[in-house]
């Protein structure tokens, strides 16, 4: 596709986002089969998420709770009451014919979310934050008879999700990928979700449109779905943009459509709309009561709310006087920002700790392969370690090598430093005995420095720090130096 | 009468239901009495009362949620025993994904 640089800029595209969490709770959102993934499929099935006749949907509380802390960190308002509504189409893997959702009455909306690109800050819109229940999984490929039958897992109908939909306020393909990077980490942070895209439990959809740049109305907008990666968003919203600009360009009209996002040809395709034709006959759920929020349970889901990122963040940055790039990258996930905070809570300076959890430590991490989660080293270790850095009792190269074993062997950093005798040699009688062998066994260069030629010196700090194996502190080995050789 | 032919051909088609000529014939005349009848009920004044989906509502007492405690229900086999068709311990069904450009 070729669509000139000057048509690009004559015309911005409005995107809006459809994203689906699936909420960690235990069992599902209407019945008490088990929300694990993984298992055999069809194990974890009733009566209600098969959608055999009879059966009766209870709401879980805790699906509720979890949807009430997103939207309320989402900066939602809870709507005292709402209620759930079918929404009615066909497909194998949606055992009733019908979706249990909420549409007119939802469980909250008008919230918002702070971006940041290219260090311009902007508030997206939140429509709505509502309940609903995940369909089950069809499997269109794999199997020997794949050309002529799909197959379905149940396992995942009936699984709690909540629908965030956004207003169409993100403008450009980098402002998609930043606001679901924010919503990601909001959401992991409240722990409701573990967003992984790949395993389908965070989804997204994309709302895009063009128009000229500034125009007042929206244009013709296409739905794209199959986004389930973060670069998939990114690129399938720049290549559905650009076709839209070049179909305007070549007075086209866009037609209102889903289109499905091929990664393996980079492109999107157009869906037969009569298969998808978008007419639900949404009405209130009958088999379910409304949904009354009480004033005392949202304060209680307010109360349990942690700091959120853009929080501590700010406030990493301020108090413990962090660059802005090392709070953001502390606070990229909880638990690094919680590790980083009991680290500082220990004894180690701030800037200090920042340095060696995203530096060594991360490097080390990756080197033998251990994740973050898995804590090889506790926090009060850390701070333990970075003490001993911050009073030099070690090196800075030594306490690279004391994390290493600290990792593999899970020893604390003073047992493992005493054990391979790697206390740096803080004393002067002992650093002067081996600067004088230095001296007595050079006397070349002795005369050199004595000439004028005082560069020499650092020579001799490399010597008496070999001689050491590099336990001494070097500033006192410099000192000592200058002292013997003057 | 207010229903035509077209009404009802979307809605039996959005219900994946294929009507013969005879079958519309009698139908129509059938729905569009039942949505006159419905009609009737716009004639009174509602402005003041508080529309509603249910007669009754949860009380702080009686929540009508559930506690979220996983249970086993079936096992695969079970879940399985009256599918038409399976296989791989999933239900088939004829292919469903199509698209087009």
């Amino acid at each position: 596709m070729a669509v000139s640089a000057t048509a690009r800029t004559k015309y911005e595209a409005v995107i809006g986002l459809e994203v689906h969490v699936q909420l960690l709770t235990k069992s599902k959102i209407f019945c008490s089969c088990s929300t694990h993934f993984g298992d055999p499929p069809n194990s974890n099935v009733c009566p209600v998420c098969l959608g055999l006749p009879g059966a009766l949907p209870v709401l879980n509380r805790e699906a509720v709770a979890m949807a009430m802390k997103a939207a309320l960190a989402l900066n939602c308002a809870i709507n005292s009451r709402s209620r759930f509504a079918r929404k009615n189409y066909f497909y194998p893997d949606l055992p009733k014919g019908y979706q249990i959702s909420q549409y007119d009455e939802p469980l909250s909306q008008d919230g918002w979310i702070e971006i940041e690109v290219e260090g311009r800050k902007r508030r997206i819109g939140i429509t709505r934050v509502h309940l609903e229940e995940d369909a089950g999984k069809s499997l269109h490929e794999g199997f020997p008879d794949s050309e002529r039958k799909s197959y379905i897992d149940l396992n995942r109908s009936g699984v709690p999700l909540i629908e965030i939909v956004s207003e169409p306020d993100l403008r450009t393909p980098d402002e998609a990928y930043e606001y679901l990077t924010r919503l990601r980490t909001i959401l992991l942070y409240l722990d409701v979700s573990n967003c992984n895209m790949e395993e389908g439990s965070l989804r997204c959809d994309a709302n895009v449109s063009v128009r000229v740049a500034g125009a007042p109305a929206f244009g013709i907008k296409t739905e794209v779905k199959n986004l389930n990666s973060f670069r998939f968003l990114q690129k399938a919203l720049a290549y559905e943009i650009e076709r839209q600009i070049e179909m305007v360009e070549s007075g086209e009209s866009i037609q209102q459509e889903t289109r499905l996002w091929d990664s393996r040809e980079q492109r999107t395709y157009g869906m037969r709309s009569k298969e998808f034709a978008h007419d639900y006959r949404y009405f209130p759920e009958p088999d379910l009561l409304p949904l009354v929020i009480t004033e005392e349970w949202k304060e209680e889901v307010r109360r349990s709310l942690p700091e959120l990122p853009q929080s501590r963040e700010e406030r990493f940055a301020t108090t413990h006087g962090l660059p802005r790039q090392d709070a953001t990258l502390l606070t990229v996930t909880r638990t690094m920002a919680e590790f980083f905070e009991e680290v500082v809570k220990g004894g180690a300076e701030p800037k200090l700790a920042a340095n060696w959890l995203l530096n060594e430590y991360s490097f080390l991490l990756e080197e033998a392969k251990v994740g973050f989660t898995d804590f090889p080293v506790a926090s009060a270790d850390f701070a333990k370690l970075l003490t001993l850095v911050g009073q030099k009792t070690i090196s800075g190269t030594m306490a690279k090598e004391v994390l290493r074993d600290m990792i593999m062997t899970r020893k604390g950093p003073d047992q493992i430093v005493t054990e391979k005798g790697l206390q740096q040699i803080n004393d002067t009688e002992k650093i002067a005995a081996v600067a004088r062998e230095v001296i007595a066994a050079n006397p070349k260069q002795v005369e050199q420095y004595r000439k004028g030629k005082t560069a020499t010196l650092g020579w001799f700090v490399g010597q008496v720090m070999k001689a050491t194996r590099g336990q001494a502190n070097p500033q006192l080995v410099q000192d000592v130096l200058k002292k013997e050789l003057d | 009468m207010a229903l035509t032919e077209k009404d009802v051909r979307y809605v039996a088609d959005l219900a994946h239901l294929e009507l013969t000529e005879e079958e519309m014939k009698k139908f129509l005349p059938q729905l569009d009495s039942i949505l006159q009848y419905m009609e009737k009920l716009n004639e009174l004044d509602t402005s003041q009362i508080e529309p509603m989906a249910q007669v009754t509502y949860p009380s702080s007492q009686h929540p009508s949620l559930r506690a979220d405690a996983p249970r086993k229900t079936f096992a695969q086999e079970e879940a399985l025993a009256n599918a038409p068709e399976q296989g791989a311990g999933s239900f088939k069904v004829p292919r469903v994904i199509e698209r087009e450009e």
